[in-house]
């Protein structure tokens, strides 16, 4: 399937993806894959980033190379291998073969494409276009971003031994960041940069209509009502938009139909995870948001 | 908002001409808003702006926004330089609306006490000399003119005058942060290391036509942790603050991830503004940038402010972090216990360093101490040199670090 062709179209498709998106986020999108720039996706943990990609990759259609980042990841875990074990046992079967010839062959002979272990990176080039994820590239080193350089200005990667792989069609690459750590101007400067905010009230329901459709809808309403309100309180960590629709789930799973103080205590772990704010929440200040939520949602 | 009118200011391809100009246009009024811009943002908006429709004024506001800025902190300025020129482009050009977008700077400008502070710290005016409670010992030393340095090492800071702070401002930038280097999951080349390295092996074993003559070893990589400080910059600290800014300035300069945040009244973070190599342009800088020199302390709001904002940016990777403040609160210690926890619970090390522990018989009264003291890994003194020295010993402990969280 080809690209498609206009914002709107782009929204759409994300739609039928089960992605909603508002339109500032169509248009970045749309253009990263006119444009063939990579898009780099910052924003609060559980604001659906990684999603994004997944959605691309299922309504374009092309396969998905997902790469999760981890400090100290090397070119070995992320790009490729020489497979060590396998080059040994051809030099030595070369050897008994008597093929002992100049340098020159054997070099070509052990630097074959045939022992290089494809990572995501490689796998993102070579074959089927596909989607790479760089997931959480905040979680990296800064000596990984400076290899991914090459990757996201040229679509290509530069094997010592062999020779430079490039893609024969551009993957379309996402780059997400949870901000734990500031990721370099450089990656930044090669991409098309998105903050994924949290959404606002209507946005939120119509993702729980989608995501959490066994929620009936004033139940779903008042969910929302108050999980805006939560983030508006001072908590170390807001809830994002995964934990709202865990928790909606979590009180449609107790046959809830609207939102109760005692209910809204004993599920609270569903949508806040650090015991610091549990304790703000909990109790009176829950009575007053559910309360709050209802008058809201009415 | 006046909606544009597409026709005027956006003319249909490819009579690009007057695009392009007001594109350059507008990222100058960018630039001039302090959002760091080149030519490849100009080209980079341009394609956008023929990838989209062009008469959505949304659309294009979208896309210039994702190819022309690459931080969540600009996205204020874009907003307000977008429909300020948009409106009217010719308007953007006049000289007002340029006053304006400079105005939208000019807020930060620092208050008297900042610039004070800054012309302070720039260290050729003498600071003004205390006359009257200069420690005896000093006029007793001025005899052992040979130990002069050694008399520094142990003078307190607040005790000194003009000339001698610029001498241990001096020593402070021979102070270097060994590497209390962590082990991290990277190999380098290393004849003597502990690890075979395979692919440089077979790689050499070519050169001998197949036959492996030499095993090449790899060892894995160190590096420091990152350190952050927070340093207390109110009126009762105002001295120490000065000296200590300079510390922390030549550890920015000497090692990489050093992330340095002041706080009063309320928190402000000066890691770009310190990494200048020039220590007065730095201190010129953070003058600039921070509003609450020599006021109140805010001591637990700043460490809650911290926690919500930058701990999970900044702590990471198992970050050491100095805690430099007297502890005196004006705000009587609220939420200082549970702030100080949270922070503890997030990095590898919480070092506090106070100036008052250079009193001997120093009991922690105060209710701001109490409140942090159960919390902190350490509680050093830092009112001297030699106190320096002691705290970039114990910084280099590789031992240092409490067991459970990632290292």
């Amino acid at each position: 399937m080809s690209l498609p062709p206009d914002v709107a179209t782009t929204q759409r498709l994300l739609a039928e993806g089960g992605y909603v998106a508002d339109r500032a986020l169509a248009t970045t999108i749309h253009l990263a894959l006119r444009m063939g720039r990579p898009i780099f996706l910052e924003g609060e943990p559980g604001t659906g980033k990684t999603e994004i990609a997944k959605v691309l990759a299922a309504e374009l259609p092309r396969r998905l190379v997902r790469l999760q980042c981890y400090d100290g990841m090397d070119l070995a875990s992320a790009a490729y291998e020489w497979n060590h074990a396998r080059q040994l046992m051809a030099i030595r079967l070369a050897e008994a073969a008597g093929e002992a010839e100049d340098r020159a062959t054997m070099e070509r002979g052990i630097y074959d494409r045939r022992f290089l272990q494809a990572r995501p990176l490689l796998q993102a080039l070579e074959g089927e276009p596909a989607v790479l994820l760089i997931d959480e590239l905040d979680r990296a080193d800064e000596p990984f971003e400076a290899f991914l350089l090459e990757i996201l200005a040229d679509f290509q990667i530069t094997i010592p031994e062999l020779g430079t792989v490039k893609a024969a069609t551009p993957p379309v690459v996402v780059i997400t960041s949870n901000r734990t750590r500031e990721v370099h101007d450089a990656i930044r400067r090669r991409c098309l940069y998105h903050w994924v905010d949290y959404p606002d009230a209507a946005r939120e329901r119509a993702i729980l209509r989608i995501r959490a459709p066994q929620v009936g809808e004033r139940l779903s309403a008042q969910v929302v009502a108050f999980v805006q309100a939560v983030r508006q309180a001072d908590t170390f960590k807001p809830p994002g938009v995964a934990e709202t629709i865990d928790w909606a789930g979590a009180l449609a799973a107790l046959d809830a139909r609207e939102l109760e103080p005692a209910l809204v205590d004993e599920t609270l772990g569903a949508l806040l995870k650090y015991q610091d704010d549990i304790a703000k929440i909990r109790g009176a200040e829950a009575a007053r948001l559910v309360a709050e939520a209802k008058r809201a949602a009415a | 908002m006046i909606a544009p009118k597409p026709a005027l200011l956006l003319p249909a391809h490819p009579g690009g001409a007057a695009l392009a100009a007001n594109l350059v246009g507008f990222g100058r009024l960018l630039r001039r808003a302090g959002v760091p811009l080149g030519p490849a943002e100009i080209l980079a908006g341009a394609a956008a702006l023929e990838a989209i429709e062009i008469g959505d004024r949304f659309q294009v506001k979208a896309a210039l926004r994702a190819t022309m800025i690459h931080r969540h902190e600009h996205f204020l300025l874009f907003d307000h330089a977008f429909s300020l020129f948009w409106r009217d482009p010719e308007a953007a050009k006049h000289a007002a609306a340029m006053a304006l977008m400079d105005g939208m700077k000019e807020q930060k400008k620092p208050p008297p006490a900042a610039r004070r502070m800054a012309e302070a710290m720039q260290g050729e005016r003498p600071i003004p000399p205390r006359p009257p409670e200069q420690p005896p010992e000093e006029r007793v030393d001025m005899t052992f003119t040979v130990s002069e340095r050694e008399r520094l090492q142990n003078m307190d800071f607040e005790a000194m005058s003009a000339a001698e702070l610029a001498a241990a401002k001096r020593e402070i930038r021979k102070l270097v942060l060994p590497l209390d280097a962590r082990p991290t999951r990277r190999f380098r080349a290393d004849p003597r290391g502990p690890v075979t390295d395979l692919r440089a092996t077979i790689r050499d074993a070519l050169r001998s036509g197949g036959e492996i003559l030499d095993i090449a070893h790899r060892r894995r990589v160190v590096r420091p942790p990152p350190l952050v400080a927070l340093c207390d910059i109110s009126g009762s600290m105002a001295r120490y603050a000065q000296i200590l800014v300079h510390f922390l300035h030549a550890v920015a300069n000497d090692r990489e991830r050093v992330h340095t945040f002041l706080f009063g009244t309320r928190l402000t973070n000066v890691t770009r503004q310190l990494r200048h190599r020039d220590a007065e342009v730095a201190f010129e800088r953070v003058a600039h940038a921070v509003p609450d020199w020599s006021g109140g302390t805010r001591i637990g709001e700043s460490l809650e402010g911290f926690n919500r904002l930058w701990a999970r940016r900044v702590l990471g990777q198992g970050a050491v972090v100095l805690l430099i403040t007297d502890g005196l609160d004006r705000e009587g210690a609220r939420g200082l216990a549970e702030a100080t926890d949270r922070l503890r619970k997030s990095c590898r090390r919480l070092i506090w360093l106070n100036p008052l522990l250079r009193y001997a018989g120093f009991q922690p009264k105060s209710q701001g101490i109490r409140a942090m003291l159960p919390h902190v890994d350490e509680f050093r003194p830092v009112h001297n040199l030699a106190s320096l020295r002691d705290l970039v010993s114990v910084l280099s402990d590789p031992r240092a670090g409490r067991m459970g969280i990632a290292a």
